[in-house]
């Protein structure tokens, strides 16, 4: 992908207006670029097939009739309900997305928001506008956000619509056994896709971070999601356990939660909690770098 | 405007030896937010102890009556259970091997026997619900998952949410209190220790505690005779106002971490919604249906093997004979086979593989294979009889010599 594609837009310099609209004007200048770049596209795409896949492969599987419980609880989470109702298969493909995917989306536009600029040489040009290193930090920050619920909600609209067409819907049972409307569990997963959403802000925050570090795009991006990867894998060693509740991902599942019935709020609050505190840390780290750094680039 | 200039920096790039000091002292902004939320971990659970609740003097005595009539009809709350029976870690293995012997062929994961083994390794959150004696919940909370109990008027029903498996089976007419065979919540613990309580028992009241925030007063149970068995104490947390048992934790006489420790960690005396107790089984689930009631009633039991404490009353079945009394009772069962588990190496791959795990002893009784927990000890000797108490080994082969 050539960089000319990250050069500002004319969104971009739309200067001399008042200030906060300025502002205003600056973060949409960055919506459009970073939702406007093929690569972003590109990623949403790749989101958008998970459910498509998942729900086409388990139509063909269950199509003659049967039923797929005999995986014994293989898979990704609610995988088995998904034949029962449509509404399923957003749980299973965010689910399915959640350990890899979205985050390496983030950590791809996370990382290139700084670094990326930098890279381009455009970063110089961006800082000639009177905006202010702090405030074009915090819309860099705020479109990464933007993108992780555009992310999540691509995941779950494709999901929805996929397993409308090929599922029945309806009444659906939660996982602890009890009944809820259609509407409920409408609701329920949207819930769920905004959890997902500011699940992911603390890793955001972190590749924002490794983004103001760099002045080399693709090494920000390597490393932020390297780190995710690293963060999962030590997720998974139980010699581990005392330090796993400080991982930025050791509460990600907890969206599951959602579909209990009552709701057991407490990993979901301690996932909350987790991120705000990544975002806080690393969001002011990239703060103390990015405001003091030598723009060379 | 210079492309250096920021609202805050005056100039990155003017060699000013101020500007470099300010440029680090950025830097204790997140250092300073991180040990903010240091210090909020480490500290707000020792300022949140406010220490053990004052409550009037009560006699040991006064309490157990007090938990015999507590009549708790309606609760929900949150439950952790951590037990450490200190089995061999075997992973996958060993539950395979436990629910192998628990279910007898019939393979759905929904069978309450299959999923409450999982229960006697390591720590589970449950959630329980009950609105009288008709009505009870029990969920075994999952990753992604759940594993839900509801016993609703004469339905008992198993759901797996992981697999979509359904279970299913009908009450006793007389309203058979379908709890008491699935122990898990602390005031189940707490009615089996109990029911051990007697002569051989010193029964204390040891202060008070706050658990699940509510005000609960300290029983603790401990054998009079310790020599002989691996029962240490037992310690009962019992609400002040309904007299429920809120925690229970069962230490062995060898120390360290508790063998099974059960105990609220949020609980609500409301009554909990109607539609807890719902359960119709979801469409294209698959539903498993047990006829047989009693069988499937006792087919719970090996899923909590820690639930007797005294084995006098938990194993006291047909063909079992008990030595013994109190804590230091050993129950002796003809398992019929001879040649039980080969203690010789040699006998076929199982033999060997279970041979491995336990200790070769031998005394007047013959030769034999000890099988350790660290609350529950088994000796199988070589003619097929079985020892099984919680007592130490020691106990265990005096026994097996004095029944030659």
């Amino acid at each position: 992908m050539s960089r000319a594609e990250a050069a500002p837009g004319p969104a971009r310099v739309a200067a001399g207006s008042p200030k906060p609209l300025w502002t205003l004007g600056l973060l949409r200048g960055e919506l459009v670029t970073t939702f406007r770049r093929w690569r972003t596209l590109a990623l949403l795409g790749v989101l958008a097939a998970v459910p498509v896949l998942v729900g086409v492969a388990v139509r063909i599987e269950t199509g003659d009739g049967s039923s797929s419980a005999g995986g014994g609880g293989g898979g990704p989470a609610f995988i088995t309900q998904i034949t029962n109702n449509g509404l399923f298969l957003v749980f299973t493909a965010l689910a399915a997305t959640l350990p890899f995917f979205l985050p390496m989306a983030v950590g791809v536009v996370a990382g290139d928001a700084i670094a990326g600029e930098a890279n381009a040489g455009t970063l110089r040009y961006l800082l000639v506008a009177p905006a202010g290193r702090t405030r074009l930090l915090l819309t860099k920050y705020a479109t990464t956000m933007a993108f992780c619920l555009v992310a999540t909600l691509v995941v779950a609209v494709f999901a929805l619509a996929v397993g409308a067409l090929l599922f029945p819907l309806g009444d659906l049972t939660t996982i602890s056994g009890t009944r809820i409307s259609f509407a409920e569990g409408l609701g329920r997963a949207l819930l769920i896709a905004l959890v997902v959403a500011a699940s992911l802000i603390g890793l955001a925050a972190l590749g924002l971070f490794v983004s103001t570090l760099t002045n080399s795009g693709i090494a920000a991006m390597a490393t932020t999601v390297g780190l995710l990867i690293t963060v999962q894998i030590l997720d998974q060693i139980p010699q581990l356990h005392a330090i796993q509740p400080y991982l930025f991902s050791h509460y990600w599942m907890s969206f599951a939660d959602l579909m209990r019935e009552p709701v057991y709020w407490d990993d979901l609050v301690r996932n909350l909690e987790l991120q705000t505190l990544y975002a806080a840390v690393f969001g002011s780290a990239a703060w103390a770098r990015f405001t003091a750094k030598d723009i060379t680039a | 405007m210079a492309p250096y200039e920021s609202d805050d920096t005056r100039s990155a790039a003017v060699d000013d030896p101020h500007s470099a000091r300010r440029k680090a002292a950025r830097y204790v902004v997140p250092v300073a937010v991180v040990g903010v939320a240091a210090a909020t971990i480490g500290l707000v659970p020792a300022l949140a102890d406010s220490g053990d609740p004052d409550l009037p003097k009560i006699t040991a005595q006064q309490l157990i009556e007090k938990i015999a009539k507590s009549d708790v009809q309606q609760l929900s709350g949150t439950a952790k259970i951590t037990t450490d029976l200190g089995l061999p870690n075997l992973g996958g293995l060993e539950s395979g091997l436990l629910s192998g012997a628990a279910k007898g062929g019939d393979g759905s994961s929904a069978d309450p026997s299959t999923k409450l083994t999982e229960l006697a390794a390591g720590t589970h959150t449950l959630r329980v619900a009950a609105d009288g004696p008709d009505r009870q919940k029990v969920s075994l909370i999952e990753s992604a998952a759940e594993y839900s109990l509801i016993h609703n008027g004469k339905d008992i029903w198993g759901y797996d949410s992981k697999s979509n498996e359904v279970y299913h089976s009908t009450a006793n007419q007389d309203g058979t209190k379908h709890r008491d065979e699935v122990p898990a919540t602390p005031k189940d613990f707490a009615d089996q220790a109990l029911k051990s309580v007697d002569d051989t028992t010193s029964v204390t009241v040891d202060g008070t505690a706050q658990v699940a925030g509510r005000d609960a007063y300290r029983l603790v149970i401990k054998p009079k005779h310790a020599s002989g068995t691996t029962v240490g104490v037992i310690s009962i947390a019992v609400d002040s106002k309904t007299g429920m048992p809120l925690k229970f934790t069962l230490t062995p006489a060898s120390g360290g971490a508790a063998v099974v420790d059960a105990g609220f960690t949020q609980v609500s005396f409301a009554k909990p919604a109607a539609s807890t107790f719902d359960f119709t089984p979801p469409k294209g689930a698959r539903v498993t249906e047990k006829k047989d009631t009693e069988a499937g009633a006792r087919s719970v039991r090996p899923g909590a093997p820690h639930q007797d404490l005294t084995p006098q009353k938990g194993l006291a079945k047909e063909g079992t004979k008990v030595l013994g009394k109190g804590w230091n009772s050993i129950a002796v069962l003809d398992s019929g086979a001879k040649g039980g588990i080969p203690s010789s190496s040699g006998k076929g791959d199982l033999g060997g593989f279970l041979g491995s795990l336990g200790d070769q002893v031998s005394g007047k009784f013959g030769k034999g294979t000890v099988f350790s927990t660290r609350l529950v000890n088994a000796l199988i000797t070589d003619d097929g009889k079985v020892y099984v108490g919680t007592v130490t080994k020691d106990a265990l082969v005096k026994a097996a010599n004095a029944g030659q």
